[in-house]
């Protein structure tokens, strides 16, 4: 597949906690229908780029644009129409706690759209169907398992058929099993239907397996230090610390 | 000796040669045996006028942890001190486990830089500058609760009824029970005290009087206020404390629903209409209470209920009301936004509980002292 368009542009974006530097005017682009991996180590502001491109935290310097409509200006109902561009599965799920999942599912087509309730009902289980919850849409959210939790997430972010899905740490809590059932699915999605995914985690295994492109983030500059493909970047990136992080080695010079 | 290796006691000895501090550690260092140590080896190295000290620890068998930690104070002693330290015959074990440790790390000057007080001026300084940020968060807030107020007063269509109705019930039905007990007892306690002084002068019957404005006008409207505040303030603190730790509130957001209307402006809506019903009816059940007292000093009920409602005037009767709406707005708007300031972490959400119903009681008050203030001047 060839991935020419651009979908989403991150434009010398700086963000910081007060003081304290997070992520230093950060560039790259996401192309349309690609998996693309933010990865690191442990606290280099892999989930803080996430919620920067998501429009929930506001950049301290540059931009982001979805298409052409800026994430960080966009007001209005510009950015009403941008946020139904792109669904989000939170790292806990974040499903609401008072309902059940069928009624989490329903929930954004019942503010955005006008179809009448049967109908939103069968899109919701259709949804669900396509995650592997079709039995659990009467269950609450606490009474279903973690790896359950994300995937009706993932169900509840393509609700209103987004472009993009943005995932933060879609593995992390997961067997090696059930991690494994969610990066099918994430494939399969991207195949099928097209839409590009924007996953933040630091799992190896599912890097390689999903991970059309990477970006690594360093912890230490703050910048990017990496972009590619994963197998390129751990047989010849010059720095060797990327090469030992995608080889899982600890590095000497640590 | 005839004891095993490994479970010899520890023993901590020092002598001085030539100026010279030699303190021999020899035996198991473990925690238990470090903890009797520790006060032998200080008062060993408080002797004074050493030139060097030499810590001989050719004797020790087995060290953990905190045997390393007391083999660094030695070290940090003698740096302190300014004398040259030498650690000596260690086995390779040991040596090993110390070497985790380097000793320039822990030093008093090297803890010291990192955790500095602030001087007194600068505290000042950052507690205004958080005061001020407080303050402009909540006249923040409150902008955008009035912009969401107004927007589901356009589009009534908008709003989540069955959110409101399900709060509504929470926060009122299910509040009857308490609100209830309190207002009766406190009628009762106030006819009683009443009655005692009033006999003196054979003026009993002034006592339907005084339950009936002390309760409509003052009482009330404050019981029920802070019972909703304990109640309910905290429980919307709670829930939207925990939305916010689990992301729901951000997903909310990046759904395009505004939490203001979806969360904020239901609950708001259900106990401003709520909190006056709940003082009607406490109201009601002090008179009730205040009854209680009177027949059973012989006045009929019909002679007791009369003069209460005939002391209650109306104005005083929409006075408490007006103020009981008003405590509503106040509950609910410090439940809601101590919700969503909820930091992080587990014991966040019980912070924001607690700000909330603080917050609310003490905002209470200082109303009640208002409107107290108000209605003087106006003469109701």
């Amino acid at each position: 597949m060839e991935y020419d368009d651009v979908i989403i542009r991150v434009e010398e974006m700086t963000a910081r906690y007060g003081e304290r530097l997070v992520l230093d005017a950060l560039s790259f682009e996401v192309r349309r229908g690609e998996i693309f991996v933010i990865l690191g180590g442990s606290g280099c502001g892999k989930s803080t780029l996430l919620k920067h491109m998501i429009g929930l935290y506001r950049p301290y310097s540059g931009d982001v644009k979805i298409g052409d409509v800026s994430v960080v200006h966009a007001e209005g109902e510009e950015r009403d129409r941008l946020i139904r561009r792109f669904g989000v599965m939170y790292q806990s799920g974040a499903l609401f706690g008072s309902m059940n999942l069928l009624e989490n599912v329903c929930l954004p087509l019942e503010e955005f759209s006008d179809l009448p309730r049967p109908a939103r009902e069968l899109i919701a289980r259709m949804k669900l169907g396509l995650v592997g919850l079709a039995d659990f849409t009467r269950h609450m959210p606490s009474e279903i398992s973690g790896g359950m939790k994300k995937r009706a997430a993932i169900a509840r972010a393509m609700a209103l058929d987004p472009e993009i899905l943005f995932l933060d740490e879609p593995s992390a809590g997961l067997d090696p099993v059930t991690a494994d059932e969610l990066d099918d699915l994430i494939i399969r999605l991207s195949r099928s239907l097209g839409i590009t995914f924007v996953v933040v985690t630091h799992e190896l295994p599912s890097i390689y397996k999903i991970a059309d492109r990477v970006i690594m983030l360093d912890a230490r500059t703050k910048k990017m230090i990496a972009e590619g493909d994963p197998a390129t970047l751990r047989d010849s990136h010059p720095d060797e610390w990327v090469r030992n992080f995608f080889n899982r080695k600890a590095s000497a010079s640590e | 000796m005839g004891m095993k290796s490994g479970t010899s006691k520890a023993v901590a000895r020092g002598e001085v040669v030539d100026g010279r501090l030699v303190l021999s550690l020899s035996g198991r260092l473990d925690a238990d045996a470090v903890s009797d140590l520790w006060p032998d080896v200080s008062r060993l190295l408080e002797t004074g006028g050493e030139e060097s000290i030499l810590l001989d620890g050719s004797g020790i068998e087995y060290c953990d942890g905190s045997g390393a930690a007391l083999l660094v104070f030695v070290e940090r002693v003698a740096h302190r001190l300014d004398v040259p330290f030498e650690l000596a015959g260690l086995s390779e074990e040991v040596a090993g486990l110390v070497a985790l440790f380097p000793v320039e790390k822990f030093r008093e000057d090297a803890l010291c830089a990192r955790s500095k007080p602030d001087w007194f001026v600068a505290m000042i300084g950052k507690e205004t500058v958080g005061f001020l940020r407080n303050l402009v968060e909540q006249v923040a807030f409150l902008g955008e609760l009035l912009v969401g107020l107004f927007r589901t007063l356009l589009h009534p269509a908008s709003l989540r009824w069955r959110d409101l109705l399900g709060i509504a019930e929470a926060a009122g039905v299910k509040a009857l029970p308490i609100v209830a007990l309190l207002g009766c007892l406190i009628g009762l306690i106030m006819a009683f005290q009443g009655a005692v002084l009033m006999k003196q002068f054979g003026a009993e019957i002034f006592v339907a009087d005084f339950v009936g404005i002390s309760v409509v006008r003052e009482l009330g409207p404050l019981i029920t206020a802070i019972i909703v505040a304990g109640r309910t303030g905290s429980a919307f603190a709670a829930e939207i404390g925990t939305m916010k730790v689990n992301e729901e509130v951000d997903a909310l957001t990046t759904m395009g629903l505004d939490p203001m209307r979806f969360l904020v402006v239901p609950r708001m809506l259900a106990a401003t209409v709520m909190t006056p019903m709940l003082t009607l009816f406490a109201n009601l059940c002090g008179i009730l209470g205040g009854a209680v007292i009177m027949m059973g000093m012989g006045f009929p009920l019909v002679t007791y209920l009369s003069r209460a409602f005939a002391a209650v005037s109306m104005t005083s009767y929409l006075a408490g009301l007006v103020k009981s709406v008003v405590f509503g707005v106040l509950v609910a708007g410090a439940g809601c936004m101590s919700g969503l300031r909820t930091g992080e972490g587990a014991s966040a959400v019980g912070d924001s509980a607690t700000r909330a119903v603080v917050d609310s009681i003490v905002l209470i008050v200082f109303t009640d002292g208002l409107f107290a203030v108000i209605f003087y001047y106006l003469g109701i």
